[in-house]
């Protein structure tokens, strides 16, 4: 009889959906769906990791050479962006929960911003690669190359970061989503989930490239 | 079945409300987040790809009928028996069981009104369709020769339509993951009241165990496969030895899948026959937990056997040996499952329906196909077995004689409660017998081939072959025979009126307590549940009255 009382008690919920009894359930339902995403996000960016392991053990020297063309300051830069937009993000999410519309509104513009930031010093360092035709594959056209084989780190560091960043715009097409919703005054401390879920998501993009840094920009 | 009229039927059929007339129209299907609409279009379209990967069986086994130029030319030949696996695997096999009959079984099972996230659910047909449109574009636009295993270095050479056919399966691949994160989303958060972990039906445990390996190999697949897409657009050099990369490195990579999801194929297959045994043996199950614990182990050990495709490759001896050995670990927890499921039946009242037909034709084939997995995880055999007809059988007697029976099982079984209709039980048995003598017909004589030195794959072959060869054709017509009859049986029955009782089988689990078909919200109240899932020492009719009041 429980059961039913709840369901009538959160009958005008409106968002509850149908098929879940209590709003707890449905919260805990979208958290093991977003964590199990998350791990096919990992195996998926995995296999990159593992082909870039295994092809810089088999070439070493070409790998070393290669990454030298990489500029460090900018990419520790966008680490720091990176954090910096984890950070808001967490802070969008408390703002949600303790019923702060505001904060979370201005919260998720400055995660959006420092994900910007993150893409416009991307699209600078990838318009450099280009201009000296660090490109991956076939397209590679550097000259004064004094090691043979230095494209292949050009490709994983194409495949690696393209697909990072395509994570990135993801991510923020999702905080758009969620920011809509927040001025909509969809969030209050009694339903948070999707700000709850894309800051998983967002706090995993930002992860991988917390590992794509030290293996592409810092190798030794 | 004299128990027919203990299930109330609706006085008029016609009148009564049901997930299938709830709403009309093709948008309300295309639109649908019901469970179990969502199932019966997957239904509609992996049963479709079985007929289109059948023709090229089919196709295969008449151009092999003589060596040399029977039916085709050695090219098409090639592009025909990739299409015949890519088809089966891809855009059949794999999203069969959970997909399809899982969609429509699982939440009606657990006493859920729906999966978790049942737009996602949708968003996975939709996914599929995706991939399939894409592995059709690629057939059209020169098709693909290289296998259903696109190894490389022939893959990123070929001129044939890999990359469509790639994204199609990449896409696919989402596709299937997304519906293992639905699963174990609903397994874990919408269980009935009552319904603890071990009073979970046994097919429950067993789509678990196949969405944990869905969710964590599929993205490997996913990147492998975009890894060839990008191989062939801008030579990226990874697999390609000419420019200092490793063609052994996909089977690698390849293969951290493709075993896996072999075990997605074979694992939904002995969930459902750990449904129909107890059912139509009227016992409780032997050894739940065994059984239970045995689909986990299965999925973990599957994680660990995948250079068991490479022995020949060039692997080192030391891999190769540790590989055999995690090998024949997986025929550990599939012989647990065999031995209980035979000692359920032991001394039971063994009623041999339909499902009970393709059920008992599972254990036959399957022990089969299982065995010969000993013979080629054995280093010292494969190297003989390897690449030959020895291989193929083994493999059809898993995916077709262990899945394809069990898929055929639940079918049968879900078929009244999927459309409220029964079908010709004598043309059932028909199409059973026919299908087992023409499976055995087929691949027995490819086990002989095989170990005769017969190569797989091969086009052309030694005149000493043909008898074996023309065996195995007429096999694979009987199997056609069988399929046809059981086409038309089936469709019969959906031209008749609703006619199913709730409950036809006298079956304990949740999904026979609502109606055939289900109304549109699966109860009309929330099932309460109070003991396990194959209780049989209680008498059936008490169910119905605990439900009913």
């Amino acid at each position: 009889m429980s059961t039913l009382a709840a369901q009538h008690e959160h009958a005008h919920d409106p968002f509850l959906q149908h098929h879940f009894t209590t709003p707890e359930q449905q919260a805990d339902a979208g958290k093991i769906g977003m964590w199990l995403f998350l791990v096919t996000e990992i195996l998926l960016f995995g296999g990159l990791f593992v082909g870039f392991a295994i092809m810089q053990s088999r070439h070493p020297e070409a790998f070393f050479a290669a990454h030298h063309q990489l500029d460090r300051t900018l990419g520790f830069i966008n680490t720091i962006v990176l954090l910096c937009s984890s950070y808001t993000m967490v802070m969008a999410v408390h703002s949600a929960r303790t019923d702060r519309r505001k904060r979370l509104i201005a919260f998720l513009l400055l995660t959006l911003a420092f994900a910007s930031v993150f893409l416009g010093i991307k699209y600078i360092e990838y318009s450099h690669k280009f201009h000296e035709g660090l490109l991956p594959g076939r397209l590679y056209h550097h000259e004064g190359d004094t090691i043979a084989g230095q494209f292949m780190f050009f490709s994983f560091y194409f495949m690696m970061t393209g697909l990072h960043g395509l994570h990135i715009l993801g991510g923020m097409i999702a905080i758009g989503w969620v920011l809509r919703r927040s001025v909509r005054g969809d969030f209050s401390h009694a339903y948070n989930t999707p700000v709850d879920l894309v800051g998983l998501y967002w706090h995993l993009v930002d992860m991988i490239w917390i590992y794509l840094f030290p293996l592409l920009y810092l190798i030794t | 079945m004299e128990n027919l009229a203990t299930a109330p039927a609706p006085a008029d059929p016609k009148a009564a409300v049901n997930y299938l007339n709830a709403t009309r129209g093709l948008k309300s299907w295309l639109t649908t987040v019901d469970h179990k609409r969502i199932g019966v279009m997957y239904l509609a379209s992996i049963l479709f790809s079985f007929f289109l990967g059948g023709v090229f069986a089919i196709l295969i086994r008449i151009e092999l009928w003589a060596p040399g130029r029977t039916i085709m030319s050695a090219d098409t030949y090639n592009r025909v028996f990739t299409l015949h696996g890519a088809i089966m695997i891809f855009l059949f096999i794999i999203p069969s069981i959970p997909a399809a009959i899982g969609n429509f079984v699982l939440p009606l099972m657990l006493g859920a009104k729906d999966v978790a996230f049942p737009r996602l659910n949708l968003a996975s047909y939709y996914l599929y369709l995706a991939g399939a449109a894409l592995a059709v574009a690629s057939m059209v636009t020169g098709g693909v020769d290289t296998g259903w295993t696109f190894y490389t270095p022939y893959s990123t050479t070929t001129n044939s339509s890999v990359s469509l056919m790639t994204l199609g399966a990449f896409i696919l691949g989402f596709s299937s993951i997304f519906t293992g994160v639905n699963f174990i989303a609903t397994i874990h958060k919408l269980r009935a009241p009552g319904m603890s972990w071990f009073r979970m039906p046994l097919f429950v445990w067993g789509i678990y165990a196949t969405s944990i390996i869905q969710i964590l190999a599929t993205p490997v697949l996913g990147i492998t496969l975009l890894l060839i897409v990008m191989e062939r657009v801008f030579s990226v050099g990874i697999f390609n030895p000419q420019l200092g990369g490793d063609p052994v490195l996909f089977q690698h990579f390849f293969w951290f899948y493709s075993h896996p999801a072999v075990y997605i194929m074979i694992l939904p297959g002995m969930a459902i026959i750990s449904e129909v045994i107890p059912v139509f043996s009227r016992k409780n199950i032997f050894g739940y937990k065994a059984i239970a614990f045995s689909s986990i182990a299965i999925a973990g050990v599957s994680f660990l056997v995948w250079g068991h495709h490479m022995f020949v490759s060039g692997q080192s001896a030391l891999a190769g040996a540790i590989f055999s050995f995690l090998t024949f670990l997986v025929a550990i927890p599939s012989g647990i499952k065999v031995f209980n499921w035979i000692a359920t039946m032991y001394k039971g009242s063994i009623s041999l329906e339909a499902p009970m037909l393709w059920a008992i034709s599972f254990l036959l084939l399957f022990a089969i196909g299982g065995l010969t997995g000993l013979f080629l995880g054995a280093l010292s055999v494969d190297v003989h077995l390897h690449d030959t007809y020895f291989v193929v059988a083994h493999f059809h007697f898993v995916m077709m004689g262990g899945t394809v029976m069990a898929f055929l099982a639940g079918l049968h079984y879900w078929w009244p409660k999927m459309f409220g209709r029964m079908y010709s039980e004598k043309w059932a048995r028909v199409a059973a017998a026919f299908i087992f003598v023409g499976f055995n017909v087929t691949f027995l004589s490819q086990f002989v081939l095989g170990t005769r030195g017969m190569p797989r794959r091969y086009y052309n072959y030694l005149d000493q072959f043909r008898p074996l060869h023309m065996f195995s054709t007429v096999g694979s017509f009987m199997l056609a025979v069988g399929f046809l009859i059981m086409a038309a049986y089936l469709f019969a029955s959906l031209r008749k009126p609703v006619d199913a009782p709730a409950n036809p089988w006298n079956a304990v689990g949740l999904e026979w307590q609502t109606s055939s078909p289900p109304p549109e919200h699966n109860f009309e109240y929330v099932p309460v549940v109070t003991h396990g899932p194959y209780d049989y020492s209680v008498p059936v009719e008490h169910e119905h009255a605990e439900v009913g009041a």
